[in-house]
């Protein structure tokens, strides 16, 4: 969900773009981060485990942690807590450490 | 190979001032900052600071953020750089960087690790569920991003960050079903505690948190009480359905890069864990290395910004920019920072600073 009414902060109203998770067609703001996107939407499980496959998620949102790492245009392992959203973006839940080819 | 007098490492409130000042005494700064923005973590405190005018108090965060960043924009002795990654401090003084995914080495005289902190977890079963955030992160996706992390959120932590950030859910329409801490009293600020209790928020004193549950996300949380000795109270356990889970339980300072220059390192639980030995001058053990802000010893943004100054005065001063108001510059910094220091809250600080401070010079 995204904040409409706040008493210190404004959010004018942004340009909104499509990407795509797990082949499912999402709306996101261009420019954000693709977990801020997948936040908005409700999504909360980003990756699972590589030892017991569990559902990991955000963490830190700055870039730290490496909790949130996904599979972005085929490259595995991109931290979508600052990789910025564009239009047309093919991002998966990313299972273990990836894929690399 | 660029080359620059002074290489200094992250654009948050320490950085930011280090290279303003040092900049602006004369010598030639390269602010480097890894994300795609400066400010660092100032541009999502949406609350009003406090110290003295001199440390911007009565302003929030992110308007300080503005005035440093427009400042240092301003100034033409730095040279910014965003989407730049340090990668390496090598022993021949060569820095190596990632800019906008370039390969780049930079040959600095001296530099100024200004690269804050990251936040701690807590050990809990299930507390890698998601809906489980660092308080910092929750910040982020609401006072950055405009994005709701949850709809009913348990905080865990009452010092500042805890009771600062969960106003601040409530602010952005998040309920807040409580705060968690372990200490029989609230650590952070009473204004920001007052708020909430006036809110309906229950704090939770003596009180931890022993699980979280949930299947593919978070759905609750079990707490239970603690005895004198924080020890769990069998038969004190509540379940409390949320959907998030705040952890506010402190931060580490970023020092990978210190520690890979050699610079000396002392473990002090004070300041969050281990940070560089160093001068009063904020000089590591290394000649050319200094540090300000969190990475020296987890404080407040405005302590932070006070080290950032004094470390871009004296290193502008040792290459030779030597301001006519140097000494008084410095020593009101100085005092600046012993006033900050100076309060019941910051004897924690002072003991761990105790450990680190090298000696007291100039």
């Amino acid at each position: 969900m995204r904040i409409v009414n706040h008493p210190i902060l404004t959010f004018p109203k942004q340009d909104m773009v499509t990407f795509t998770l797990n082949g499912q067609t999402i709306e996101g703001v261009a420019g954000e981060p693709i977990a801020a996107a997948l936040h908005a939407a409700d999504v909360k499980v980003l990756r699972h485990s590589h030892g017991r496959h569990r559902p990991r998620g955000l963490f830190c949102a700055i870039g730290n942690c490496s909790s949130c790492l996904m599979t972005v245009d085929k490259i595995p392992n991109v931290r979508v807590c600052i990789e910025p959203l564009r239009a047309g973006m093919v991002v998966e839940t990313q299972e273990g450490k990836g894929k690399i080819v | 190979m660029i080359t620059t007098e002074i290489l200094v490492i992250g654009a948050g409130p320490a950085g930011l001032m280090a290279a303003i000042h040092a900049a602006e005494a004369g010598a030639k700064v390269l602010l480097v900052e890894r994300a795609d923005r400066l400010g660092g973590q100032l541009i999502k405190q949406t609350h009003k600071f406090f110290g003295s005018k001199a440390e911007f108090a009565g302003e929030r965060g992110m308007d300080i953020a503005e005035k440093l960043i427009s400042q240092s924009s301003d100034i033409s002795g730095i040279t910014i750089w965003k989407n730049a990654v340090v990668l390496g401090i090598y022993p021949d003084g060569v820095v190596t960087v990632s800019h906008e995914g370039e390969f780049c080495t930079v040959r600095p005289k001296k530099i100024i690790i200004a690269t804050g902190a990251s936040e701690k977890t807590m050990a809990f079963p299930n507390n890698d569920l998601p809906g489980i955030y660092g308080a910092g992160a929750v910040q982020t996706l609401m006072n950055v991003h405009g994005v709701i992390p949850a709809k009913r959120i348990l905080m865990i932590g009452a010092g500042n960050i805890g009771v600062i950030v969960a106003y601040q859910l409530l602010q952005a329409g998040v309920e807040v079903a409580g705060i968690v801490e372990a200490a029989p009293q609230v650590g952070g600020y009473r204004v920001h505690a007052a708020k909430l209790q006036r809110h309906g928020v229950p704090i939770y004193t003596s009180h931890s948190i022993q699980s979280a549950h949930g299947d593919s996300c978070l759905e609750g949380v079990t707490i239970c009480q603690l005895d004198e000795q924080w020890q769990p109270i069998a038969g004190s356990e509540q379940y409390i359905a949320v959907d998030g889970l705040c952890l506010a339980v402190g931060l580490s300072p970023l020092t990978e890069l210190l520690w890979q220059a050699n610079c000396e390192m002392k473990f002090a639980a004070e300041l969050g864990g281990y940070v560089p030995m160093r001068d009063a001058n904020m000089k590591t053990t290394h000649e050319d290395i200094y540090v300000a802000g969190d990475v020296s010893g987890v404080e407040e943004a405005s302590a932070a910004m006070v080290e950032g100054k004094l470390a871009g005065l004296y290193v502008a001063s040792v290459l030779g920019h030597k301001k006519d108001s140097f000494t008084d510059e410095f020593q009101i910094a100085k005092s600046q920072l012993s006033a900050l220091r100076s309060g019941p809250a910051s004897v924690k600080i002072c003991t761990g600073l105790s450990k680190v401070v090298l000696e007291e010079v100039g």
